[in-house]
């Protein structure tokens, strides 16, 4: 009798832990839902939505990186959480409420530890990828009063180090976690209010953006001994910036090639820079004010994305020629853009019509629209095992 | 003389329904395009919290030539080219009193 009720019970359990069906995950993705604070699973092989994770909080500024076997999303939300999605059960494995307003975060190159950075209080935070316990902070406290700065662009750099930018301070941080309990960090000048950063793909430069002043804070961590260094000084040649109505992001795949594509702040302009010489190569006028400035995978085009008011426009430039091969109208409110892959397609949300659309990266063909609520940012789970994402 | 009245009463719902698209769209522009700096809930970010709490002890005229001319010397941008002072200081009141959600 004892028997046949085990038997039963292993039955039952057998029942119960029905798994989904076996699949790989890369060709999977998340599309945040800003204002519902959920995160969309989608297929970009089948360009459909699998299903919806809610519970993420605050996500108005919100980013994700994932862990190397592509089956966890760590989401970065506004309010400070941090929430570990499982993408193949569309379930939360694990969230926490790390800080009171944060910006993003970053994983690191063994894909144990997990960083974020905050604004609030200004520092990043370290945790283990697993589990999500704190295993340390850098309180990012600068000048004699030691006042905490917000904290931008960070971003993995090989070797289990991290960098960023304090925008209250000026300064670029690298802070080597090879101990991640005894974070150990050295500081560089930047400029004046580093806004993002970005690392090249290779992990070797990284760069911060300044909004204070025309220019870009260079910093080759294959020789830090030698210090920062400013690149594409007084770009604005001493002209009055147009208004900002929103801060480009530096973060993605701005390199092409040996040249990369940054957004002019307050104009109206992608600047073209060699990645030898570090000087400016050209630059190229565009719809708007660039937000993303990213290149496809194979470096042939780089699109752009649009603020305020000229939010609705993408364009594509072709790397060979500088000159701009498409316009595209992909609806209201164009927030994000990511490349399958390969690169044979792109996603693109529009927030103000509830819109993911997917082109077509040669033809510019729409090959699907998905309806997705306030879309925002969309990151596919090949970033995992990119440097930098 | 009647159809005067009803023309007026006409007049005066078209106008209270524009009044209500244009706040609707304002509502909106401060939720989502303000947010992107301030927070979607207003609670900060690269800008600093728009909630009733962090605005007491401002003045709502410093506040509405803030909106409009912007802040020098921060990234906070002149509006002028997208608010009108009516916008701006619809905008200032209802900060100040919890800024409305946006209908679902």
């Amino acid at each position: 009798m004892r028997w046949l009720l085990t038997a039963a019970a292993v039955l039952l359990l057998a029942g119960c832990a029905q798994s989904p069906a076996l699949r790989g995950s890369g060709d999977l993705g998340i599309v945040i839902e800003r204002a519902g604070g959920r995160v969309a699973i989608v297929d970009t092989t089948a360009q459909t939505v699998l299903g919806e994770v809610a519970g993420l909080g605050d996500l108005s500024h919100a980013s994700a990186v994932f862990s190397r076997d592509g089956r966890y999303a760590y989401v970065f939300g506004r309010d400070g959480g941090l929430t570990k999605v499982d993408l193949l059960t569309a379930a939360i494995a694990k969230r926490v409420v790390q800080a009171g307003n944060s910006i993003g975060g970053a994983i690191s190159q063994d894909g144990r530890l997990v960083v974020t950075q905050n604004y609030e209080p200004g520092g990043i935070k370290v945790f283990d990828a697993q589990t999500l316990e704190q295993l340390s902070e850098v309180p990012a406290a600068y000048g004699p009063e030691g006042r905490r700065s917000k904290v931008v662009g960070l971003a993995d750099l090989p070797g289990n180090r991290f960098a960023y930018a304090l925008f209250d301070a000026g300064e670029i941080w690298i802070t080597d976690l090879t101990d991640p309990r005894r974070p150990q960090t050295k500081k560089y000048p930047a400029g004046s209010q580093p806004y993002d950063g970005l690392v090249t793909p290779d992990g070797r430069h990284y760069l911060a953006g300044l909004f204070g002043e025309d220019g870009v804070a260079l910093l080759d961590t294959w020789r830090e001994g030698a210090g920062s260094r400013k690149i594409l000084a007084n770009y604005g040649r001493g002209q009055e910036k147009l208004p900002v109505f929103k801060m480009p992001h530096l973060r993605g795949w701005a390199v092409a090639g040996r040249q990369a594509y940054l957004p002019a702040i307050g104009r109206h302009e992608v600047l073209v820079v060699d990645t030898q010489s570090w000087r400016e190569v050209g630059r190229i006028p565009v719809k708007g004010q660039p937000v993303f400035v990213m290149a496809q995978p194979d470096g042939r085009q780089v699109w752009v994305n649009f603020a305020f008011p000229d939010n609705g426009w993408v364009q594509v430039i072709d790397t060979q020629s500088g000159a701009i091969v498409k316009t595209l109208a992909p609806g209201k409110a164009v927030l994000h853009m990511e490349f399958t892959p390969r690169g044979e397609a792109v996603w693109i949300s529009a927030r103000d019509d509830n819109t993911v659309g997917i082109y077509d990266t040669r033809s510019f063909a729409r090959l699907a629209t998905l309806p997705v609520a306030s879309p925002s940012g969309i990151f596919f789970t090949t970033r995992a095992a990119r440097i930098g994402f | 003389m009647k159809y005067a009245v009803l023309a007026s009463i006409v007049g005066l719902l078209v106008s209270v329904a524009h009044a209500g698209e244009r706040e609707r769209e304002l509502v909106r522009l401060v939720r989502q395009d303000c947010g992107s700096c301030h927070g979607m809930q207003l609670t900060g970010g690269l800008g600093l919290p728009l909630t009733p709490e962090a605005l007491r002890d401002k003045p709502a005229e410093s506040l509405v030539a803030t909106v409009i001319y912007g802040r020098p010397g921060t990234p906070m941008p002149p509006w002028k080219t997208i608010l009108s002072a009516e916008d701006a200081e619809w905008i200032v009141t209802r900060l100040i009193e919890g800024f409305p959600q946006e209908p679902r």
